[in-house]
């Protein structure tokens, strides 16, 4: 099973360059069209699960608009 | 979509402590951002910010000053690697950092450049190549490639009357006083990651007293480059990398056995 | 303390030593290299910071770090390096730090030669570098009075947050007079609450000279003309000689005000009612001592070794109310005293104009002295 992951984006910093959504290996980004930052943007958001918090969205962000979570990964229950 | 619950869940990366939590005024998609992003990690890591006093220079990032927790000061233009020296030579038990376009560092502050790496100045050079001057509006630079259209070589530059671009991080390895010298590139993720390495390399370099450092980061200009972030990183791949190789042109020996 | 003979350049660098100096950086340029070659070998010996520069501007540009992190910092140049400074001296002005510079001036305008002149007297009075600023200037015309004045300098700039800057010629650079020094005041550990120096355990500081309101930038400006206007207050210096009884006045400073001084003391031998007035703070200028000085006067005789660029400002001075008369040698050219003593025999025998035409007059002697 994949590791379960999610983002949040400071809607203050993104300026909707769309750098992120193009990095993601999952292609669960995408700009929030009905949302307006108060600079004006479009802010990115995930449109959809998959988000495994890999992170790459958060290093090829700007802004360090991105903080990523991760699920804690339960050990195995022993047979 | 399920919300997810954030509390319970591990928090993988978050903005770092060395950025101020401002709106920076670059453009979206510049490759500034990255690397401010990516020198406050690495301090953070390295728990210099205390320390730290950075240099800022004159172009786009003169507003610098702006957006790091630690103290700053401003240059002008070029002269960014002779304040740091002046800091330096009196704080020696500070980390000195600049932080240069490529406009100001290679264009007017060629001379303060090459004599602070030729003395070994135990300072941190953060170079950013975007092949033009961006903050007055995309004039060529030295570093602009040739048959690059910008607003001062409007036919393209043209070599035999405009000149050659300068490979900055090739000529300042040259000289016995720089002590790490590399090029690296901000076009994806994982040449971002191979910078952060390098940007971490080069302040051990100046915590253990080795001499010079500069990271060259190969960077975008969406604005001034008339493209849009996708189209500006893949340029980046496609023009500018063939014509500056990322590459290791120094590495002071005691370097070698690090590893992060 | 016993008296020495030293050369003018090393007495001077030796008092900014004495005097705390944390941080020398330099260029070598004729007539003041001595400056760097003494801090060559003094600072380090101290444990000081001590660097030859790439260049004046790098060297001006490092003095603006080191004065950004706190620390008693000089440079010293001439009349070409000091144009190259000008950039620095401005951003210095404009980030309201305090820093000293030893301007050693040669004959010009451009590369010129390297006897000693007055020539940067415009650029370095009046500002010099892009905006509203005034570095406080100080004239001495003799080794002794050049290490008396550097002995406070630093106090002085420390005070006002200025940039200070004292204006010598070739002659005093290289000459070697006695000198008593003083004692040496032991390095300041203080760091001052504007610099910087690692954000530990404190907010962040940044020293910059943007201030990209226009609206903010004014006030900066005000802060910088109110903390002018106590400076203009407190610390105009001067010197007068022969005054009590005179009807006549040379005007002059550093070097040509000495050697009006040899000049002024024949005169009186002749019978001739002359003093001497030498302004050593050039900025702030004595104005106020001319114009009282001129309500007694006759005329004034005002000498130097450019073309006459503090008689524009003696003439502001006077605001008309007597003759000024000018005499001067330029590109390097030092006048002996009995070409002031001619000049002051002309003045004493008149007719005087008040009629503000000075250099012109001047020129035409000019023209037939060069030949």
């Amino acid at each position: 099973m994949p590791v379960k992951g999610t983002i949040t984006v400071d809607e203050n910093l993104c300026k909707a360059c769309e750098l992120c959504m193009d990095a993601c290996p999952q292609a669960v980004i995408a700009l929030s069209l009905e949302k307006i930052t108060p600079r004006g943007y479009h802010p990115a958001h995930l449109f959809k699960d998959g988000c495994t918090g890999c992170g790459i969205c958060a290093i090829i962000c700007p802004e360090a608009a991105i903080t990523v979570y991760r699920e804690p990964i339960k050990k195995a229950e022993s047979a | 979509m399920t919300t997810a619950n954030l509390e319970e869940m591990k928090v993988v990366y978050q903005r770092p402590e060395s950025l101020l939590d401002v709106n920076t005024h670059y453009c979206p998609g510049c490759t500034h951002g990255i690397a401010h992003r990516l020198v406050a990690e690495v301090l953070d890591e390295m728990g210099l910010r205390e320390r730290t006093i950075g240099v800022a220079s004159v172009g786009c990032s003169v507003f610098a000053y702006n957006y790091f927790n630690f103290d700053f000061v401003q240059a002008p233009h070029g002269r960014a690697p002779a304040m740091a020296t002046g800091i330096k030579r009196v704080r020696p038990e500070n980390i000195v950092l600049t932080y240069q376009g490529d406009g100001d560092m290679i264009s007017i502050g060629t001379g303060e450049i090459v004599a602070a790496a030729a003395r070994g100045e135990n300072i941190t050079v953060i170079f950013i190549n975007n092949a033009n001057f961006g903050m007055t509006g995309g004039q060529m630079a030295p570093t602009t490639l040739p048959g690059m259209k910008t607003t001062s070589s409007p036919n393209g530059r043209d070599v035999e009357t405009m000149g050659y671009p300068i490979r900055a991080s090739e000529m300042i390895a040259t000289l016995d006083g720089a002590s790490y010298v590399v090029r690296r590139s901000l076009h994806d993720p994982k040449n971002i990651r191979l910078a952060k390495k390098a940007i971490r390399y080069a302040f051990e370099t100046q915590v253990r007293g080795l001499g010079f450092s500069m990271v060259e980061l190969l960077s975008t200009c969406p604005s001034n480059w008339k493209m849009n972030p996708l189209e500006s990183i893949q340029w980046l791949e496609e023009k500018m990398v063939p014509y500056y190789p990322l590459n290791d042109f120094k590495i002071h020996p005691a370097l070698a056995e690090l590893k992060f | 303390m016993t008296r020495e003979l030293w050369e003018g350049n090393q007495a001077m660098a030796e008092a900014c030593v004495r005097a705390g100096l944390k941080a020398y950086f330099g260029y070598p340029i004729t007539p003041q290299t001595e400056i760097l070659e003494y801090m060559s070998a003094r600072m380090p010996e101290l444990g000081r910071a001590f660097l030859q520069a790439e260049s004046e501007l790098g060297a001006i540009n490092m003095v603006y770090g080191a004065a950004c992190a706190g620390v008693r910092v000089m440079s010293s140049t001439s009349s070409p390096g000091t144009s190259l400074m000008m950039e620095g001296l401005s951003y210095i002005a404009g980030t309201e730090v305090p820093m000293l510079l030893v301007d050693v001036m040669r004959g010009g305008p451009g590369l010129g030669n390297i006897a000693a002149s007055q020539g940067d007297y415009n650029q370095i009075v009046h500002g010099g570098g892009h905006g509203d600023y005034h570095p406080i200037v100080l004239a001495p015309a003799s080794i002794q009075e050049a290490v008396d004045l550097l002995v406070n300098f630093f106090d002085i700039v420390e005070k006002y947050l200025a940039i200070g800057i004292l204006l010598v010629d070739g002659s005093l650079g290289q000459m070697m007079e006695p000198v008593e020094m003083p004692p040496m005041h032991p390095l300041f550990k203080e760091i001052p609450p504007y610099a910087v120096s690692g954000a530990k355990g404190r907010e962040r500081r940044f020293l910059s000279s943007i201030d990209l309101d226009p609206y903010e930038e004014e006030k900066t400006n005000l802060r910088l003309l109110q903390r002018w206007q106590a400076i203009e207050k407190n610390e105009v210096r001067f010197k007068d000689y022969y005054m009590a009884d005179a009807r006549f006045a040379v005007v002059g400073f550093g070097s040509a005000g000495r050697i009006a001084l040899s000049a002024v003391r024949s005169a009186r031998a002749e019978g001739i009612p002359v003093g001497l007035i030498r302004p050593i703070s050039l900025s702030p200028f004595p104005s106020q001592v001319l114009l009282d000085a001129a309500k007694k006067l006759d005329g004034m005789l005002v000498v130097e070794m450019n073309s006459g660029m503090m008689l524009s400002d003696v003439q502001l001075a006077v605001k008309n109310n007597l003759p000024v008369e000018f005499y001067g040698r330029v590109g390097g050219v030092t006048p002996f005293p009995d070409e002031v003593l001619g000049e002051i025999r002309n003045l004493a025998k008149g007719p005087l104009n008040n009629d503000g035409l000075a250099r012109e007059r001047w020129l035409k002697k000019l023209e037939k002295l060069a030949q």
